[in-house]
């Protein structure tokens, strides 16, 4: 079973703080959609009024052209993975499992029939007779997905389910979810402030921030064409470097003009940007290192940060700001280092006061 | 390098020097100097009455001499005193009318008052003062209450033209009365023990409840009760313990009668070594009462662990 879901306007008040504010969007079937955003962006809130955990204030909820925002959680056809994992503590892993379903009156022939699909799916059959105090993290996340799964919901919510294990399981467990979805070919709404799990999991993300939907797209679009200053911040790691630039807008594409003269060519077109105070923007594998004098501009190195396959190099510009450009992994580049640095044109940005980007064209 | 570091005298040295610093578990006696008080006075107040108790129950004692070795005799004569044994019946009857009771009204209410209103505060503290009057003030109410003639209860029923159950003065009603009376008092301590045990489940698992499917009743069977089953044990083997040692309601409200019937183990042990002075027989009734309560509490917690939580 899956379904689409149609988020229209909604929003959400905690007394006289407003959490969301005018929300809309569309999740088609199948897809996995990850609610991205840093703590407090309301993406939380949003997953649980989807899951009915919190009232809407205003706007509506539909799963298949269905108003669902009047419903009880568990008349929503709904499942949620919660990040505390949420396990009946006094139950184990197969009455777990089997709860939600003898709560509806299904046979308890189907209930076996599903808990043991489930278990093997998870690779769990040997855990079924055992508490949740008696299983590890990791086991216990599985259970809480083998919750999910019997109920055959039309959507599974995962709200953070992986914030709570050590990095390796994490990356294990984001394989297996990948995996789960291409098999159950189910609609998933995964909230997480990991932009790891968000690049590697989602059809689509939706970065939020500060009440609102910042930018929603595919995981290559959010990343090479973030929509606002803060989405191309917050996704990618390190962050994008940022500098305050004057603007040539004379040519055909725009030439950005730093405050100690250096100056990029870009290749986004004069004609869209307005006069004001803009930002330039651009990636550290976009920042190549060259000799001094051969680059866009030089620099002193501040800080290594070798990383295997390549070596994060962090410069101070004349005026003293810092860019972080990427060199090979074993770049002979020492600190204290005069170095040239080489902005590709074709991937830096343009950022203007409220925030909104500019792009070069796509090729 | 190694072994030539650790064959030099220094290399010795420092490791002869950390010492006695690598077993900071090791018994230090000073340590005993900060359990001194509490032993001071767990050893006069409680282990040495204790132990003397026993042995004054051995003996032909009264308050001018502890008299003479007379073995079981003491016990032997509380085997065949009818009054003691109807005691020791008087005291469970109580101990089944109060304890079971204070523990399904004193979840009652916490179920009831578990939320953060304002009413929920008020009902909170009101249900909790009758806690801290004392037995006297207790009994002095509900003296008040079950007066024939003019009690509250008379004047209730007198509306409806009915007379008042006598509370007080019917043999089949007076270890009723003594335990409305105490439950009255002692409905507190349950009820806050509950609300906490209620405030320490995790709201998550009542928002997974909710998701599949869980009525109200679901809800409270399947997840509730299971949450608060140890403090369930804990208020019953509390509300035992104290039940078991009833004597100032008895005392105040019927003197034990009418005929005995609500005499307790504690209240005859009062008569007999302070109003008779018998301490022998009474230190022996003394006894019996510990080893009661004792079997019951401990009955409780294995009954309780066997059945195994191994959440």
């Amino acid at each position: 079973m899956t379904a689409d879901i149609e988020i229209r306007n909604v929003s959400k008040q905690f007394g006289a703080m407003t959490v969301l504010d005018h929300l809309s969007l569309s999740i088609r079937a199948r897809e996995f959609i990850v609610f991205l955003g840093p703590s407090g962006c309301g993406k939380s809130t949003l997953l649980r009024m989807i899951a009915g955990l919190e009232a809407v204030d205003s706007g509506e909820i539909a799963i298949n052209n269905e108003r669902i925002d009047h419903l009880p959680p568990g008349k929503r056809g709904i499942a949620m993975v919660f990040q505390s994992y949420a396990l009946y503590p006094h139950m184990t892993v197969r009455d777990n499992m089997a709860f939600g379903l003898a709560n509806i009156g299904v046979p308890g022939k189907v209930i076996e029939a599903r808990i043991n699909e489930a278990a093997r799916i998870l690779e769990m059959p040997h855990l079924l007779d055992r508490k949740p105090g008696q299983l590890s993290g990791g086991q216990r996340q599985r259970v809480a997905i083998g919750r999910a799964i019997v109920k055959e919901p039309k959507a599974f919510l995962f709200d953070e389910p992986l914030s709570n294990l050590d990095a390796a399981l994490r990356t294990r467990t984001r394989i297996e979810l990948a995996q789960l979805h291409q098999r159950l070919q189910s609609t998933m709404i995964f909230v997480t402030h990991d932009q790891v799990e968000a690049m590697t999991l989602a059809d689509r993300i939706v970065v939020m921030n500060n009440r609102k939907i910042d930018q929603i797209g595919t995981p290559m679009e959010i990343y090479e064409r973030p929509a606002t200053k803060f989405v191309a911040g917050f996704v990618g790691a390190p962050a994008m470097n940022f500098v305050d630039a004057t603007l040539n807008k004379s040519g055909e594409n725009a030439t950005a003009r730093f405050a100690d003269g250096i100056s990029v060519q870009t290749e986004i077109a004069s004609s869209q940007l307005t006069d004001g105070k803009y930002t330039f923007g651009i990636r550290s594998e976009d920042v190549r290192i060259v000799a001094a004098g051969q680059g866009n501009a030089d620099g002193v190195v501040d800080v290594l940060e070798r990383l295997g396959e390549r070596t994060l190099i962090y410069a101070r510009l004349g005026d003293g700001q810092q860019i972080v450009g990427s060199d090979a992994g074993n770049s002979r580049v020492a600190v204290g280092d005069r170095i040239g640095l080489a902005f590709d044109g074709q991937k830096s940005h343009l950022f203007n006061e409220t925030g909104r980007a500019w792009h070069a064209r796509e090729a | 390098m190694v072994d030539r570091l650790a064959m030099s005298p220094t290399a010795t040295l420092a490791v002869g020097a950390r010492t006695p610093t690598a077993d900071i578990y090791a018994p230090q006696w000073r340590n005993f100097i900060f359990v001194a008080p509490f032993l001071f006075f767990f050893t006069t107040l409680l282990l040495f009455p204790l132990l003397w108790g026993m042995w004054l129950s051995f003996h032909k004692a009264d308050t001018f001499s502890s008299g003479n070795f007379v073995g079981f005799g003491n016990y032997v004569r509380l085997y065949h005193d009818k009054v003691f044994l109807q005691s020791i019946w008087n005291t469970f009857y109580f101990v089944l009318l109060t304890v079971p009771t204070l523990a399904l009204i004193g979840l009652f209410l916490a179920l009831c008052l578990n939320r953060r209103t304002r009413t929920a505060a008020v009902l909170r503290t009101l249900f909790f003062s009758s806690s801290v009057l004392s037995v006297t003030i207790v009994t002095l109410i509900w003296r008040i209450v079950f007066i024939p003639n003019v009690g509250l209860l008379s004047t209730i029923y007198g509306w409806f033209g009915a007379t008042a159950p006598a509370f007080i003065s019917d043999p089949n009603l007076a270890m009723v009365g003594i335990a409305i009376a105490t439950i009255w008092w002692c409905i507190g301590l349950p009820m806050m023990l509950f609300l906490s045990a209620l405030q320490q489940i995790p709201q998550d698992i009542y928002e997974a409840a909710a998701l599949d499917n869980a009525n109200r009743w679901q809800t409270l069977r399947s997840i509730t009760l299971p949450s608060i089953k140890r403090t369930f044990i804990l208020v019953i083997i509390i509300q035992i313990v104290l039940q078991f040692q009833l004597f100032g309601q008895a005392w105040l409200m019927t003197r034990g009668g009418p005929n005995n019937l609500t005499k307790p183990i504690v209240l005859y042990i009062y008569d007999t070594a302070f109003r008779r002075w018998d301490l022998g027989l009474g230190a022996a009734a003394s006894e019996i009462l510990f080893i009661l309560i004792l079997i019951a509490a401990m009955a409780q917690y294995l009954v309780t662990r066997s059945r195994g939580d191994q959440a």
